[in-house]
């Protein structure tokens, strides 16, 4: 049983097909690079894996079960574009309110523990709409890891963080690769992308253009795999 | 950024049987939501001024004599509850919407009735805290001693705000990505609370003039429970797929 399991996903936003008979498995323990343009199908894929939006035919399976069900969203961390915390609560209680939610034996626990990992620790009393944007998205992806989740979903993780924040990402998810844990990201940075990643996948106007592994050549030249099977390829395919 | 090397023990999943797991969900969301008000106030101060600048306009135009108020009394408390709760069940989902709060809900392994539950607990108790406020100042502006049946009373506005505040709290997550979410919600909720405001006007009219329930008006006291049923049954059954779309 693979971790993400995707067989002929369609997803219509009114009569627009936004992603067309998208079919491809991840790997126990594989980091999958999401690529493709603006408006390719990535956010859209993403969210239908997270279980925030149905697809219109088609399934997914995460751990062996639909995205929808709790064991599912157990197994799953989600890092979107927005940092998904409450501006009115302090930084413990944000973690607290999650880690509740999530059902972990300890909250308290957790949510210290998280703080102290991001480097929070000493502002944990204070209110979210008091902190600075880095300590905003420290806080986020402590939110994400909370309660360990065995396949990490992240969309465009380093879009808009500050150094120290995507720093802390990046040895976060190397930490979480070496655990073993499955990644999905989607991300305009193809050079930090190709690093972590082990698969890559990427989306044309909706379609899967290309999967399989990260090759040695597309870290040497990032652009390569645009240039194979982008936008182009497939118009004249 | 070096990652401080915190000594972690593997995180625990609490193993609990579902429906204990779903009220403490519940709770988890009605606490969040009560304490995210109380810390802004943002939605109480606007009901709390709003129901009572009109209970006072109210009672300056039309200085109502005793049999004037027997008669208004309830339509008035119960208008006013409404429209003051909007101002409450608007912001219900709304303020989810920063920092994209309500995917991270979503994507959270809490159900789409256990999220329904805990939102209309919170607006439960932000309303009738609008309401308890509300019953003194009627009493003192309309001359009515409210008290005299306070327990009937209150069980009828517990009744009425349910009703009033499950429907709300459905139609604020239907409503919660519209644009003129503050206009479509009491369009799209008031005709459907016609059955749960009349029934909570007929009794709340004697009751807070003092008068016991008699026998005839029981007929409102089973269409009041009737509401709060069916529409808590269809809401925690329908949620789920307004939520996720």
């Amino acid at each position: 049983m693979n971790p993400v399991e995707i067989a002929g996903v369609w997803k219509y936003y009114g009569d627009f097909p936004a992603l067309r008979d998208i079919s491809f498995n991840v790997e126990p323990g594989a980091t999958m690079a999401l690529l493709g343009r603006n408006g390719a199908g990535k956010t859209t894929l993403l969210r239908i894996l997270a279980g925030l939006s149905r697809p219109g035919r088609g399934s997914i399976r995460i751990c062996g079960a639909d995205a929808r069900d709790r064991s599912a969203r157990l197994s799953i961390g989600v890092l979107g574009h927005g940092i998904s915390l409450y501006e009115e609560l302090s930084a413990i209680e944000n973690l607290r309110l999650f880690a509740r939610i999530y059902g972990l034996e300890d909250p308290e626990r957790a949510a210290s523990e998280w703080l102290e990992r991001t480097g929070l620790d000493k502002v944990r009393d204070g209110l979210v709409r008091e902190f600075s944007r880095g300590m905003r998205q420290r806080l986020a992806v402590a939110r994400a890891f909370l309660h360990s989740p065995s396949v990490l979903l992240l969309d465009e993780p380093f879009t808009a963080l500050d150094d120290r924040a995507i720093a802390l990402l990046q040895s976060l998810l190397r930490d979480a690769i070496a655990e073993g844990r499955t990644v999905v990201l989607s991300t305009h940075q193809l050079r930090e992308a190709l690093q972590l990643a082990t698969h890559v996948a990427l989306l044309v106007r909706g379609r899967l253009a290309y999967t399989g592994v990260r090759t040695a050549e597309m870290l040497e030249e990032p652009g390569w795999l645009y240039r194979q099977y982008g936008e182009s390829q497939s118009a004249s395919a | 950024m070096a990652v401080p090397a915190v000594r972690r023990e593997p995180v625990r999943i609490r193993m609990t049987p579902p429906r204990l797991n779903f009220f403490r969900q519940s709770l988890t969301v009605a606490w969040k939501d009560l304490r995210s008000e109380l810390r802004t106030k943002e939605a109480l101060n606007a009901s709390f001024a709003f129901a009572l600048v009109i209970l006072l306009l109210f009672s300056i135009a039309f200085e109502p004599t005793e049999d004037q108020t027997r008669q208004i009394s309830g339509g008035l408390l119960w208008l006013v509850f409404a429209f003051a709760g909007a101002l409450i069940l608007n912001r219900s989902f709304a303020r989810e919407l920063a920092n994209d709060c309500l995917d991270a809900l979503i994507a959270a392994p809490i159900s789409g009735a256990a999220l329904f539950l805990g939102k209309a607990l919170a607006n439960f108790v932000l309303l009738s805290a609008v309401e308890f406020v509300c019953l003194p100042v009627f009493g003192v502006l309309y001359n009515v001693r409210w008290t005299a049946q306070f327990w009937p009373l209150a069980g009828v506005i517990a009744l009425g705000t349910w009703g009033l505040t499950v429907v709300g709290t459905v139609f604020s997550a239907l409503t919660v990505n519209l644009r003129l979410r503050e206009l479509m919600l009491p369009m799209l909720v008031y005709p459907i609370l016609i059955p749960c405001l009349l029934a909570a006007m007929q009794l709340t009219a004697p009751l807070v003039m003092g008068e016991p329930l008699t026998a005839d008006l029981a007929q409102w006291v089973r269409l009041l429970v009737a509401f709060d049923v069916i529409f808590s049954a269809l809401a925690l059954a329908l949620i789920e797929s307004v939520l996720v779309r």
